[in-house]
Formats: structure tokens, sequence, C-alpha cells
């Protein structure tokens, strides 16, 4: 009966040991604080009317934003322990808190970078970009909503789920997954791997791989569709054109992401022999499938983030984007290439030289439409007068960091080399400077840039160019020596190493560097909070802040709920720019009646399930699956009769509205 | 419906049309999503279906006429689906009611077949757990089969609709991506015909 309620599921599971214990305090004395916050404001009903059920975008972007948020600081905190540990953990100085070497024992090491690795890749750098996708992306086409409003809830609400399932053990015990952030097979299978850890990981990308899906597809359908009369496809900003590229992307690789993971599972819960070792099972297609999802992924993670870079150059250089129509190919060929380059993943794997040469060519060919965009991105500055502001100082950062990441990316592509560092720190520096100066700049940036949109008043400057500079030192003297590392031969994914190497002085001044992002990562919190604290000085009352281009510059700050009273006409490439110039920004506005999409708390519910079905999995707990079985497949068919999804908001309650936020400038 | 009382006609028309327009071709994407989910199962019952680790190969277990009986099945209920979007044409709702119980019953027959397969090999001592050329059978010919219930359970949501509120633009909208997913399985089965059963007798 207990086998059949809880399944593996005991007390002794629960969290017990001081890293794990250290997480369940963090958690419920963070749950303790929101459910005190929200009571004592008597926030509840505003909190679940406003926001938890809510269809709109923009709402949505910023929960996703706040989510992600958090997850960063907590895959922050992963990344300051796997330091320390490599600083410690040195020669045959006696460990401490139980573990052989420095204070965490191989295992906890492995479950930390495992965790840091999927928290930044799914939850920090998906949530954030899904988060400015949503919030931008609809004002940039003109558009009032997604082509399925309910449906981006729902991924919303999955992802948030995805969040929950890979921090449960913190709560229910069992341990994290010690695979590495692919979790590749055989290690991940049950011959090696008979605890929970797996199947969290399991779990956890699956349920949010399934929110990102349909984002994605969602996103696809929006973009093609619902874009305002007169905006052709290369009249479109570069952000939506980016993100279009990234979702079509998502589109095609998450299913992979998702039957690989099922094909896993079904190893481990079924007993079937796809990627074991024995009785026929192939791991080598494991490891292709996954690369086949993962490369496109990090492109995933970069191609929006040129869209954002290209819209903030183009806006603080107050000139057109050079090369348009270049830069749109670039990031198409940058989107087909990703495709074919997934096996310099594992160029040692025995593929043959034939097969690493292919692979090796393919890889070398991105370089060519990535050194286009950077040169459009120049070009757009040269002659330009450039307002420095706190954006232009991140794309700056990332032009001169991504170019020298890029540069340590071709080098490792070619074969020959790839077989002297591939495994070594020298591809986690290149991949960190790739995704960190990459897509986190990035992600700083357009938040920056477009923060106006979400509170209606604009971020504190000084404390903003402060946090960027910290946070650009902090990078080169963290990633430095472990390019230099690299070479001298570190593997990665060691927590302890013989003196002799002579690593450790290097791996101290990588904690060093370590450090100072932390205090830059405090600087940006200081900057949000001292922002907050002086509203009144910052308010962007104009709701074009930086003298901007596109659409999203047309509406007010913080936008209404619906967009657009009245959907603009395009009639050429930076649209709110060629209006500002003809005046036409302040034509007479004759307001109609909108369609507008009603809160739903169906995401929530049916998330809500699905997380229970993943997590009843995790443990064997044959009971709460058929509970969370027939939860979800009821939510789908309620929905189903749920015809009435959209209400009228009436022409004079528009106006109304409006006037209201006319009366604020 | 409440949307004809607020607002013209011309403009319900306009926004049920544009309904449509955007559902259809996001289902359309969903397809494709689904087809690549199939294309990595495929992809990998091609590289395992020789490991047959001492357990029997497909040339041991698979009978053609039954596949084809049930490939016969399929193809005949994919018609009657069709005629059932005909019969929403034409705006016949008990036409419409009678061809997808059809269907209805013709799916549930070819999900019977199946059923039978799968526990004769299990019966037999041929699970997945057997091999990796079974786990990839199974798996491939299981999700197709996962597919085909959902698919009867959504048709029957279909029915009861059509009954409790006749045929309107939302019911159609709905028929039109349910006709869509039931081509789109019985393709797919076709490729299982010809790549498992066809490749694996031969």
């Amino acid at each position: 009966m207990q086998q059949f309620i809880f399944g593996k599921l005991t007390l002794n599971d629960l969290p017990h040991e001081w890293f794990t214990l250290g997480g369940t305090g963090a958690f419920i004395s963070l749950a303790i604080l929101f459910v005190a916050f929200f009571t004592y404001f008597k926030r509840w009903k505003w909190l679940w009317n406003e926001w938890l059920t809510t269809t709109d975008p923009k709402k949505i972007g910023i929960m996703y934003i706040i989510v992600a948020f958090l997850m960063f600081l907590r895959g922050g905190l992963d990344a300051l322990m796997i330091w320390t540990q490599q600083v410690l953990g040195a020669g045959n100085s006696p460990g401490f808190l139980g573990a052989q070497h420095g204070y965490l024992s191989a295992e906890h090491f492995q479950q930390i970078f495992t965790a840091h690795g999927d928290i930044m890749v799914f939850f920090v750098t998906m949530g954030f970009l899904f988060g400015l996708i949503n919030l931008i992306v609809p004002l940039q086409i003109g558009a009032r909503d997604l082509a399925f409003p309910f449906l981006n809830s729902l991924g919303f609400w999955l992802y948030l789920a995805g969040v929950v399932m890979i921090n449960m053990f913190f709560v229910l015990g069992g341990e994290f997954a010690a695979t590495g952030w692919l979790s590749v097979a055989p290690l991940s299978e049950l011959q090696f791997n008979s605890g929970v850890g797996v199947d969290y990981w399991i779990w956890s990308l699956q349920v949010s791989g399934i929110g990102t899906l349909i984002g994605g597809i969602n996103f696809v359908v929006t973009i093609l569709k619902l874009r305002a009369p007169g905006m052709t496809l290369m009249r479109m900003p570069m952000f939506t054109w980016a993100s279009l590229m990234g979702m079509l992307l998502v589109v095609t690789i998450f299913p992979i992401l998702a039957m690989t993971i099922v094909l896993l599972n079904l190893d481990r819960f079924m007993g079937m022999h796809f990627f074991t070792l024995d009785n026929g099972g192939s791991p080598m297609m494991y490891w292709n499938l996954i690369w086949m999802w993962g490369h496109p992924e990090v492109y995933v993670l970069i191609i929006p983030v040129f869209g954002i870079y290209s819209e903030i150059v183009s806006t603080f250089a107050q000139k057109r984007i050079f090369g348009y129509t270049s830069l749109v190919a670039a990031v198409g060929a940058i989107t087909l290439l990703s495709f074919s380059v997934w096996l310099h993943h594992f160029f040692t794997m025995g593929a043959g030289s034939d097969v690493n040469a292919t692979f090796g060519i393919a890889t070398e060919f991105i370089a060519i439409p990535t050194g286009v965009q950077i040169i459009n991105w120049l070009f757009t500055l040269f002659r330009g007068r450039i307002i420095f502001k706190t954006p232009i100082y991140w794309f700056y950062g990332f032009v001169s960091l991504f170019t020298f990441g890029g540069m340590a990316g071709v080098l490792m592509g070619l074969p020959p080399i790839d077989f002297q560092v591939h495994n070594s720190l020298f591809l986690v520096a290149h991949f960190h400077t790739m995704i960190v100066s990459g897509a986190l700049f990035g992600i700083f940036a357009g938040f920056t840039y477009w923060f106006p949109k979400i509170a209606g008043f604009t971020l504190n400057e000084r404390i903003g160019k402060y946090a960027f500079w910290t946070w650009f030192i902090g990078f080169l003297v963290s990633f430095t020596p472990l390019f230099i590392l690299g070479f001298m031969g570190a593997t990665r994914r060691i927590e302890h190493y013989d003196a002799s190497t002579g690593w450790q002085y290097l791996f101290m001044v990588s904690l060093v560097g370590v450090l100072i992002i932390a205090c830059a990562v405090g600087l940006q919190i200081l900057q949000l909070i001292v922002s907050i604290w002086q509203r009144k000085q910052n308010l962007d009352l104009s709701g074009d802040p930086w003298n901007g281009r596109s659409l999203e510059w047309a509406t007010s700050s913080p936008p209404p709920f619906y967009n657009f009273a009245v959907i603009p006409q395009v009639t050429s490439r930076d649209a709110f720019w060629e209006m500002k110039k003809s005046g036409k920004n302040k034509a007479p506005i004759k307001y109609e009646d909108l369609e507008l999409p009603k809160n739903t708390p169906m995401g929530i519910y049916l998330s809500a399930f699905i997380f229970l079905f993943g997590l009843a999995m995790v443990w064997h707990a044959t009971l709460f699956i058929i509970i969370g079985l027939i939860g979800t497949i009821s939510c789908i068919i309620i929905r189903t009769f749920d015809d009435n999804s959209e209400y009228t908001l009436t022409a004079a309650e528009v106006e109304k509205i409006e006037k209201r936020m006319r009366k604020r400038e | 419906m409440s949307l004809a009382k607020t607002i013209p006609n011309q403009d319900v028309a306009h926004h049920q049309a544009l309904a449509t327009d955007k559902t259809v071709f996001g289902f359309w994407v969903y397809l494709m999503t689904d087809l690549l989910m199939f294309g990595v199962l495929f992809a990998t019952y091609s590289v395992l279906h020789g490991n047959i680790f001492n357990g029997p190969s497909g040339h041991e277990i698979f009978s053609l006429p039954f596949a084809l009986l049930e490939t016969m099945i399929l193809l005949t209920s994919s018609f009657t689906c069709g005629l059932a979007m005909l019969a929403v044409r034409k705006n016949a709702k008990n036409q419409v009611l009678l061809w997808l119980g059809i269907t209805f019953l013709l799916g549930l027959a070819f999900l019977g077949l199946e059923f039978s397969e799968f526990s004769k090999l299990i019966s037999e001592g041929n699970s997945w757990q057997r091999s990796a050329f079974l786990s990839s059978f199974f798996t491939l010919v299981g999700t197709h089969g996962l597919h085909i219930t959902s698919g009867l359970l959504w048709m029957l949501i279909c029915m009861i609709k059509v009954k409790s509120q006749g045929l309107n633009v939302n019911i159609a909208r709905k028929l039109t991506l349910f006709s869509l997913f039931w081509h789109f399985l019985d393709i797919v089965w076709i490729f299982i015909f010809t790549i498992v059963y066809l490749m694996g007798a031969i």
C-alpha cells in the first residue's frame, strides 16, 4: 500500500545533508516570505486575477523574467560552489564537511555542475529570452496579443513546473543527477545511476521542454500571421526576425529533445534497451540525438540576442541598421547551418576522419555569417552619432568578448586541435565566453533598453554602468585563466587535482573573478532597487525614451493591456521612426471595439497535474501517476468545451483608458 | 453567440476567419513537430533494428497479411473521416455523426488488432525488454497507437459536441483540425507499414 501511494519515497530520502538542508531552508523561508508578504498586504486576489491567471503576454513576460532572475541567483551560487571547491581541492590537503578533498564530495560536486548547466541554459537564458520575446515581439509587430494566448500562459506554467522540479530534491529529498548537463548515456542508465537524480533531470526537462515547444509554435504563428497591415517580412524589426529564426529552431529541435528524453526514460522506467550497454542498445545514439538538439539549442540562446543587439546598435547610433538584408540573410544562414554541425561535440568518439572533416568544415562555415553580423553592427556605429547609454556599453562588451570567444570556437572546430583541447577547461572557457558575453550581456542590454515598457521608468544609468564594468572585468579575470588552464591540460568537471600541476593559483585568480562578478550582480540588484526608489526622477512619460525606431516605442510606457487602441499602418522599415518624421503618430484616433482573451486559471491547473505526473514518475508512485494523468486529460477536455475565451472591450472603455494615459503626459 | 450581439456581422465573420486561419496554421506547425518526433523514432528504429541480441528478428515475428489488414482498416477510416468532413461542408449533422461513428469504430478495430499483436509478442516472451530491436519496435508502433488513442478520445468529444450544439464555426474548425490529425496518423502508418513490416518481413 505504501508502495502504491509513495513509490520509492521513504522518510530516509528527506533532505538530511548540510547542502540539501541549506537549500531546503532557503526555499522554505522564501516561500514563507512570499506568503507573508501577500497576506500582510492583502494582495492575494490581485496576484491571482492580475498576474497568475493572465493571458497578457507582457505580464507573462515579466513573470518569466522574475523566475529567470531567481534561477540566475541559484545557478550563480552553484558556480561559486564549483569554483571554491576547485580552489580548495588541490593536492592532499584533508577535506572538511565530510569531503575527501575541499568541502564537496565528488558526488555532490557532480550534482552541482549538472544543476548549474541545466539551470543556466533552460531556466535562466531561455527564461529571460522568452520573457523579452513575450514582452516585445507583439509590440514590435503591432499585434494586440499572441496567436494563442492560453497556450502562452500554459507554456509559462510548464516552464515554472520545470523550475520547481529541478529544485524538488531540496524539498522531497533524493538527489540530483550527477551526469553532466546532458545526462549522457550510458552514464545516465540504471546500471550506473539507479537513484532518482536522473529522473528529476528527465522530468524537469521534459515538462519545461514541452512548454518551450508550445511557446515556439505560438511565436512562429504570431509573427507569421499577426503582423500589422503593411509590415511585410522584410519590414520586420531585427529583433522580430531573430526571434522568428530562434523560434523556428525551437520548433525543429525541441521535438528531438522530447523524444530523446522519452527514450531514456523508457530505458529507465520500462527496462528498454535504447542506450544501454547490454541487449543491443547503442549509447552513441544518445550522443547523436542529444547533440542534434543541443547544438541548435545554443543558437536558440544566441540568435534572439543578435536581434536585441541589432535594435540597440541602430537606436543608439541613431542610424538605420547597416545592411538589413544581409543581416537577415546572416541570421537565416546561422539558423540553417546550426543543424549541420552537431558532431563537432564528439570528434574524439571515433566517427572517422572523413566524417570529422565534414563536420569540421561545416563548423568553420558558421564563422562567416557571424562575421557578417559583426561587420554590420560595426558599420552601423560607423559615423553614427552614438549616445552612450548603458545598453550600448553591454554591446561593446559583447562585441569584443564574443569575437574573442568565437576565435576560440573556430580553433576548436578543427578536429586535430579539438583532439588536444576537448573536454578541457578551454572548452568551458569558450562556451562561457559565447553564452555569457553573447546571450547574458544581450539579455542585460535588452532588459535595460526595454525596461520602460515593463515599469514606465528607465533604470539608473550610473549604477548600470558600474555594473557593466564590474561584470566585464570580473568576466575577464575569471575566464582568461580557464583558457590558460585548458592549454595546461586541466580537464573540466574535476573536483580534485594534484598540487604539482601548478593549477591552483590560476584557479584562485579565477575565483577572484567570480567574486567580482558576484559584486556586479549585487550592483545590478542595487540598480533595480535605486531605480524603483527614485522612479519619479526617471519616469518615461513619452513612451519613447531612447528616440526609438520600431513600433514598441509607439505605445505608452508601460503599454495598455491591449497594446494598440488602433493597429498602426506600416509603410516602411523602422516604422515608428518614419511615423515620427512624417508626423503621423499625432494623427487623431477613432476608437473601435476590441476582442481580447479572457484570463484563465486552466494553464495553472493543467501544468500542476503534469507536474504531479512527472514527480510521481520520478518516485514510481503509482497512485499519483494515475491522478496526474486523469487530471491532465480532464483539464484538456474541460478546456475544449470552453468556447467563450474572449471578451469585448467597447470603444468607449478604450477611449477612457487612453485618455487617462494621455493625462500622465 | 455572445460575439454576435456586440459587433457587426461582418466583423464577426472576419474575426472568425482569422481565428480559423491562425489555428489551422498553428496546428500544421504542431503536426510538423509531431512528425519530427516520429522522425526520431524512425531513425532509432533504423539504427537498432538489426540489434536483435539473440532475440527474434523482424522476419520471424511480423505477419504481412496481418499488417495489411491493419493498414486497410486505417486507410478506410481516413476515407470515412474525409466523408465526415464533406458532410460538415454540406451542414448535414446526422451524416457527420454517422461517418465519424464509423471512423471511430474502424480506429477502435485498428487499436484492438495492434493490442492483440503486442500481447501475443509479450506472451511469447518477446517483450520490449528482450532486445534493442524490440524496444524500438514497441516504441515506434506504440507511439502511433497512443496517438490513435488520443485521436479516438478527441473524436468522441467532437461527436458529443456535434450532437449537443449542432454544427457551427467553432466545431467545424475543431473537426478540420481533427481530420488533419487523423490523416497525418495515416501517413505515419504508411511509413511504419513500409519500413517496419514490409522491409522487416522481406
